[in-house]
């Protein structure tokens, strides 16, 4: 067995990163590469068949940081991108890194026919209600009242729960975690590498310099202990529930449409 | 020589592209380019290959782009207004260097415009409908034979230059049925891939051989990093520093414009010489008609099978000493670059803006017109 140490799988010659300081992007991405360190000790992923794909914005540009196949692409469209590579070859582990605005807002189309065809990969949605690289406007989680560039006067509209929404439309593995959660935040992207279909982690994680800062929460700790105190893993009055919402099993995509190909080239229906 | 069949400009498109090797197609239906996407979800299974029915065009042309970096040859099609949704996608394919295929069945517009009518008013979203500065590789098929053949043609500079190629068609030739050899002796172009399992430290690097690297493909080991961002030679963001967005644009550009007479002469042109004062210029389907007036008057007529790159000099060679009549379904789009390469004072445009092509009689109206 190899051994992987995590610290190979970081593209040093691109530090430093570009992240704000208490970013929770970097909790997401030590939790990413470790599990990625471990999957591929254990053989059970292989490091040159994993791809990593993002959309635009902060989270977005965590893949640039993994020495692996990225592709970094347009606002909103991992998803798109992700589609074509894992149908065209089922063998890449697909992992798709993204944030609020590019899953939720304009690329929430995709994200739903994403989730509704089950399509064979892992999202990671860097949840911290905000666009963090435009300079703090409201997104489609802003909570009611938040504040932000574009809400000076606290957000009037109701924000998205991305959970609901993709289990809404058919996606078979989703979990809620957040920063100040990292080892469940690590559990559950090596529980969600190991599910076939389409794997939602929703992320909520702390955006000190764009959302905190508007809202009363300018110290990153005091973001992280926000997180940590108004979310539970049971059902409770006025706190976000995270833990695992929905662990089942769908066939994914790309099976069946290689099953289809199959079945068109020989006349008989695969298994 | 290859199977006969009497097909649609659409159907021999979708063979075209499968004769080139073309294993992906990414699609949402739009009138009149819809037959192509149907004859390839029938078609693709059959070569092993995948048709998917995308939520968008948005996301058809960004699937395309993700299958062309997994390895496969992948194409799309569309019309005017799914060609107008593609264009932030066209410019990411052309700053990435991503070979693939966009199809374009031009209709009337703007706008939702004449669904079921022809145009060529998207000569100039081929080239400038995105953002920035760059190059792609537009041909434009007059019969449905050349829907076949120019679509081959498409894939096989695709992948030599790694830019998107789109087949700039229209609604008369995407729709008629001809007569048209399927050819077997097709020659594609394979990408050049760099050698599998190899980390690949700069795959952009600022001067390759004739300006196009290798392409590092998914799953091979090389472990690149993609953007669409400007970036440095291993592919990192460098958006701060003008010398690299410089260097980078230039190259991507001139990979193409440095090629421009060569691509003209491989794709082909007709260039039918008469002893006249008038020469004719026309394209895609309006070519018809035009051909037709041409021989009727007696008169020169050239016919550019590829609309982009323009080459200026191969323009002047031709047509200098002329009186040159563009004629094209628009009000004056591809007249603009003969405008520039010739005398502006002997270019003269005929142009409709769609619906269909102007009759043989009002070419030859016209052009009594200019002779006095």
């Amino acid at each position: 067995m190899t051994v992987v140490d995590w610290k190979e799988l970081v593209r040093w010659d691109r530090m430093p990163h570009i992240l704000c300081p208490g970013c929770g992007n970097g909790t997401i991405l030590n939790a990413l590469v470790r599990v990625l360190a471990e999957k591929f000790e254990e053989g059970e992923l292989d490091p040159d068949k994993t791809v990593l794909v993002s959309g635009i914005g902060c989270s977005s540009r965590l893949p640039g940081y993994v020495k692996l196949d990225s592709l970094h692409t347009t606002h909103g469209r991992p998803l798109a991108f992700a589609t074509g590579i894992k149908l065209a070859n089922p063998d890449l582990e697909v992992i798709v890194i993204t944030g609020d605005g590019d899953a939720a807002a304009i690329g929430g189309n995709h994200l739903i026919h994403a989730a509704r065809r089950n399509l064979d990969v892992t999202v990671i949605c860097a949840n911290n209600y905000i666009y963090g690289m435009t300079g703090g406007q409201v997104s489609p989680t802003t909570p009611r009242g938040a504040k932000s560039t574009t809400t000076p006067y606290g957000n009037p509209e109701p924000p998205f729960d991305l959970c609901e929404l993709v289990m809404g439309a058919g996606a078979p593995h989703v979990e809620r975690w957040t920063t100040a959660h990292p080892a469940q935040l690590k559990a559950a992207i090596a529980r969600a590498l190991e599910r076939e279909g389409f794997s939602f982690i929703d992320v909520l994680c702390q955006c000190p310099t764009n959302y905190g800062r508007r809202n009363d929460m300018r110290d990153p700790r005091e973001m992280v202990e926000w997180l940590r105190e108004n979310t539970s893993t049971r059902e409770e009055e006025g706190k976000i529930r995270i833990g695992i919402l929905r662990d089942e099993e769908r066939e994914p995509f790309h099976k069946r449409m290689y099953d289809m190909i199959e079945e068109v080239r020989t006349g008989e229906e695969g298994d | 020589m290859g199977k006969v069949d009497f097909l649609q400009g659409n159907e021999a498109c979708a063979e075209g592209a499968i004769a080139a090797g073309c294993r992906f197609f990414a699609g949402y239906p739009i009138t009149p380019s819809t037959e192509i996407a149907e004859r390839m979800s029938a078609r693709l299974p059959e070569v092993g290959g995948v048709y998917v029915q995308m939520e968008d065009e948005i996301a058809s042309l960004a699937a395309v782009i993700g299958a062309s970096w997994a390895g496969v040859k992948a194409m799309t099609a569309t019309a005017g207004p799914g060609f107008s949704l593609m264009q932030e996608h066209m410019g990411y394919a052309v700053m990435a260097e991503t070979p693939c295929v966009i199809v374009n069945v031009q209709r009337g517009g703007p706008s939702t415009g004449q669904p079921t009518k022809a145009s060529q008013s998207d000569v100039m979203q081929a080239r400038w409908g995105s953002h920035g500065d760059y190059e792609i590789v537009a041909l434009s098929p007059s019969t449905v034979q050349e829907m076949y053949d120019l679509t081959i043609e498409c894939f096989n500079w695709s992948e030599r230059l790694r830019v998107p190629a789109v087949l700039l068609t229209d609604e008369v030739v995407g729709h008629m049925r001809e007569r048209v050899v399927l050819r077997d002796d097709v020659e594609t172009v394979e990408r050049e891939l760099p050698p599998e399992g190899e980390e690949i430290e700069k795959p952009f690097p600022m001067e390759p051989d004739d300006l196009v690297p290798p392409m590092p493909v998914f799953g091979r080991g090389h472990r690149v990093h993609v953007t669409g961002l400007t970036h440095d030679e291993r592919g990192y963001p460098a958006t701060d520093d003008p010398e690299v967005h410089r260097k980078l644009v230039m190259r991507l550009c001139n990979k193409v414009r440095k090629r421009a007479r060569e691509i003209h002469e491989e794709v082909g042109y007709d260039f039918e010489e008469r002893e006249s004062d008038v020469a004719l210029v026309a394209y895609g389907g309006c070519a018809r008609t035009v051909i037709e007036a041409a021989e009727e008057l007696g008169v020169t007529v050239f016919r550019p099978k590829v609309v982009h790159p323009f080459d200026p000099d191969m323009i002047r060679d031709l047509l200098d000493g002329y009186e040159v009549l563009v004629v094209e379904m628009n009000l004056g789009q591809y007249v603009e670059m003969v405008e520039r390469a010739l005398d502006r004072e002997c270019v003269h445009l005929l142009g409709y803006p769609g619906g269909y092509p102007p009759t043989p009689e009002r070419v030859i109206r016209e052009v009594k017109k200019l002779s006095g």
